[in-house]
């Protein structure tokens, strides 16, 4: 049977190293099978994160030969095999141990996104052409590699001032939804940040969904911002307003 | 004893387990005023509800205005082989579509009707069209759903924390402990009243579509506190699991496929189900079409891979690519075949257990004082045989009645008046810590890997009493050779501990499911006696079977089933 190498980080926040593995290699087979390999047959206490092992769930993000994937969803036939496959967890949030990062950080942005809010008593009548573009959102399976590999998060670890791709496509989602009634765009300006991005479209290269989240999302709302905050006119309209 | 020192959360309701059931339920007691605890053994969000592909099935009448709540009702318990707690099966048809309105009044965004409502698509067993869907994503929208409702909702979630022992104080559940899997220290849950939402038990077999997770724990803490589990020897085997390659066998792979139009075919070209069910075809029950793709392997006519061909290509690629996007790119990029120009490989998959710990109808709540259960874990709502679509649905009914049952349950409980026995936490303690120290013991991974092949090759599709026979007396020998494990590294993290822990727990529900399939001398739904090959139905109709721990054994009764009452019998009168 054929044979691969992987080159799996072992360690901690504060320290680690690499540690080479053999595996076996049959037809079909991905990272996360050969990591679980490592598991049950070298080091039973290998730290991964995983749950469905069918690209449904989004927990197995790690950096496969220095590039965000699921690990799940990476067939080992798709890696070169001359040379080890190197496996490092995702660089943007802590290392807890091994491939494990600790994302708490996003969880708490979710929570400061008012949540959806249709109006008292109204009919849900929605049609599909008007539900679909907040649809492409919901397929979000919560990876966070897009958080990961958003260079304002990576390289520059602003947690405090920008809320990262996958919140801006929740913000995008509520906002877009039919029939909700919730003005987010004071929350998108300031500490969601939507001005941070600058569009290198990073984070829709990873989506393991293929979620246009630059396209369809991020430039929506930075529209949004622009014509409610920066358009003349308005500005002299509300000005007038509060006066 | 020397003990670990342990922190300490107190709420009024604890749930453990953050699917489906578990959120709706937390939800609704934290709705009634109840302080919560919501603790789950990964992320939020990345419960094994998110699997669920096809739909939620309520009787809505959105694009079949012939449906409604009593032939919704009718179809489950034929589908169960009326072995159902009819009860269950008239609250769950009776509130599923209310509580289906609510999802999308937090936020659910369903794939709609021409007319603007939400769109129903057909389902095996399932008389009319009813299982309202997302595409093949659908366990995914009703989990965010939950989550975005959830978070806002004053519960407190303790996510990536394992609980591992109930504790009581005389015959009521006090609290539950367990510990963090990023530190490995323990913590201590009091709360008044305890709510299981663990999901079901697929990791006791080698082919599963259940994640790492479904290691049966709320069947076992539930067990071990004391608390009745029913209908054991119902494992539901999904008919379509892909089969290859290796590394995706069991992969579940959406009855929506058929639902959408899909056509089993065997290796001669032959549409079997004919021979089966010729008049529901693809869209008969899951445990018919599991045992007729088993059947036409077993006989030789299976696909290259053993299973049998599933074809929706004549749909047209844009009609698949809309409404099976999931399934389109698992089969593109697991196994390079574009399911838009042929057919898939398919076979049989396990998925899902009816039995599980018997609860009160209207509230979930179990044997034991003060301990709840809903959805998979919980027994008696699905019978011998669950419908597609009708487990979302169970896990929002079912979880919202548990959540009001707890609230209302610790109304009544003074928090002063819980006792939590120290003795028993150390004792607990020292045991799940033993492996650490223990020296020459078996490895936690190679001892699952056993008794995975034990279940899969005795306790599979088919069952006969030699083989069942010789398969319990091989369980008891590994479960008595695996007393002593050992693992490595600390308790940071360390997924072999946690599997060390998993094992008492698969080992229950394993023995549990053995013994419940040896004793039902007959044929219904999902258990196939090849002995027995028809359903009796003078004396096993009529009974549960009930396992409960008795001392150190477990005991195994039958119980008669609930008596229905006379307006409902005569809903079944008119078909006969």
């Amino acid at each position: 049977m054929a044979e691969a190498v992987l080159r799996v980080f072992r360690g901690d926040s504060e320290k680690g190293e690499t540690k080479d593995y053999k595996v076996p290699v049959e037809e079909g087979m991905v990272v996360l099978d050969a990591l679980l390999y490592i598991q049950a047959n070298y080091d039973g206490d290998l730290a991964v994160r995983w749950n469905c092992k069918a690209a449904k769930c989004g927990s197995c993000s790690t950096e496969i030969n220095g590039i965000p994937k699921l690990s799940c969803k990476t067939r080992m036939d798709s890696l070169p095999r001359d040379e080890p496959i190197t496996v490092y967890p995702i660089k943007a949030f802590p290392v807890i141990k091994d491939l494990v990062t600790d994302v708490k950080w996003n969880y708490q942005k979710q929570k400061e996104i008012p949540p959806f809010t249709p109006p008292e008593d109204e009919e849900m009548i929605m049609y599909q052409d008007d539900v679909e573009r907040s649809q492409e959102f919901r397929k979000c399976i919560e990876c966070f590699l897009c958080q990961n590999v958003c260079h304002i998060l990576r390289d520059n670890n602003a947690k405090d001032s920008f809320f990262g791709p996958r919140y801006l496509i929740k913000i995008a989602e509520l906002d877009m939804h039919p029939l909700d009634t919730v003005d987010r765009s004071e929350l998108l300006r300031k500490e969601a940040g939507v001005g941070f991005c600058n569009i290198t479209k990073c984070c829709t290269e990873v989506c393991p969904e293929n979620i246009h989240i630059t396209d369809n999302a991020i430039i929506p709302l930075k529209e949004r911002v622009v014509d409610k905050y920066f358009d003349p006119i308005n500005w002299i309209l509300s000005k007038l307003k509060e006066d | 004893m020397k003990m670990d020192k342990y922190e300490t959360h107190e709420h009024d309701v604890i749930v453990i387990g953050a699917g489906g059931a578990g959120l709706r339920a937390a939800i609704e007691a934290s709705a009634q005023g109840a302080t919560v605890g919501l603790v789950c053994k990964s992320l939020l969000g990345k419960a094994h509800t998110v699997m669920a592909e096809g739909g939620i099935a309520a009787a809505m009448a959105n694009v079949a205005p012939e449906d409604n709540w009593e032939t919704h009702f009718k179809d489950t318990m034929y589908g169960g082989k009326m072995l159902n707690n009819w009860r269950m099966a008239e609250i769950h048809a009776k509130e599923s579509p209310d509580r289906i309105r609510e999802l999308e009044r937090w936020g659910a965004l369903f794939d709609r009707t021409k007319e603007g409502k939400i769109n129903q698509r057909a389902f095996g067993g399932h008389t009319w069209k009813r299982l309202c869907h997302v595409g093949d994503r659908t366990g995914l929208e009703l989990i965010r759903t939950l989550q975005d409702k959830g978070i806002h909702s004053g519960i407190d979630v303790y996510m990536e924390c394992i609980i591992t022992d109930l504790l009581k104080d005389g015959d009521k559940v006090v609290g539950a402990f367990g510990y963090w899997r990023d530190t490995g220290k323990f913590v201590l849950f009091k709360g008044k009243a305890i709510i299981l939402a663990t999901g079901g038990i697929g990791k006791i077999y080698q082919v599963t579509s259940n994640s790492w997770e479904y290691t049966g724990d709320g069947h076992a803490l539930a067990y071990r506190a004391g608390a009745e589990l029913i209908d054991m020897e119902f494992i539901q085997f999904h008919p379509t699991g892909m089969v290859w390659p290796p590394s995706v066998i069991g992969i579940l792979v959406t009855e929506a496929v058929r639902g959408e139009g899909g056509i089993l075919t065997n290796s001669k070209g032959e549409r079997f189900m004919e021979k089966y069910d010729p008049e529901r075809m693809e869209l008969s029950t899951r445990d018919v079409v599991a045992r007729a793709i088993y059947t036409e392997v077993k006989e030789g006519r299976g696909t290259p891979h053993g299973g049998a061909y599933l074809d929706i290509s004549h749909r047209g690629a844009e009609h698949i690519i809309k409404k099976l996007p999931s399934m389109y790119h698992q089969f593109m990029e697991f196994a390079d075949i574009d399911i838009t120009k042929g057919p898939m490989e398919v076979g049989p998959t396990t998925h899902y257990v009816m039995g599980g710990v018997r609860v009160n109808a209207e509230t979930g709540e179990s044997t034991v004082g003060g301990l709840f259960a809903a959805g998979e874990v919980s027994g008696g709502m699905h019978g011998a045989n669950r419908l597609g679509g009708n487990s979302l649905s169970d896990l929002l009914v079912f979880g919202r009645r548990a959540g009001l049952g707890a609230a209302e349950y610790a109304n009544q409980i003074d928090s002063n008046t819980l006792n939590i026995n120290n003795q028993q936490i150390a004792e607990h303690e020292k045991e799940i810590l033993a492996p650490f120290s223990n020296s020459n013991g078996k490895n936690p991974y190679t001892v699952h890997q056993k008794l995975q092949v034990i279940m899969q090759n005795y306790f599979g599709v088919f069952r006969i009493e030699d083989k069942l026979k010789q398969g319990l007396k091989e369980l008891e020998a590994l479960i008595n050779d695996s007393k002593v494990l050992s693992i490595e590294g600390s308790r940071i993290f360390n997924p072999g501990w946690n599997l060390s822990i998993d094992l008492n727990s698969l080992f229950i529900v394993s023995e549990a499911a053995a013994r419940c399939a040896l004793q039902r001398e007959e044929s219904r739904g999902a258990h196939s006696r090849v002995d027995y090959p028809e359903s009796d139905n003078k004396k096993w109709n009529t009974v549960n079977s009930v396992i409960s721990q008795d001392g150190d054994s477990m005991k195994l009764v039958f119980s008669p089933l609930p008596e229905m009452p006379d307006e409902i019998k005569s809903l079944f009168s008119e078909d006969q």
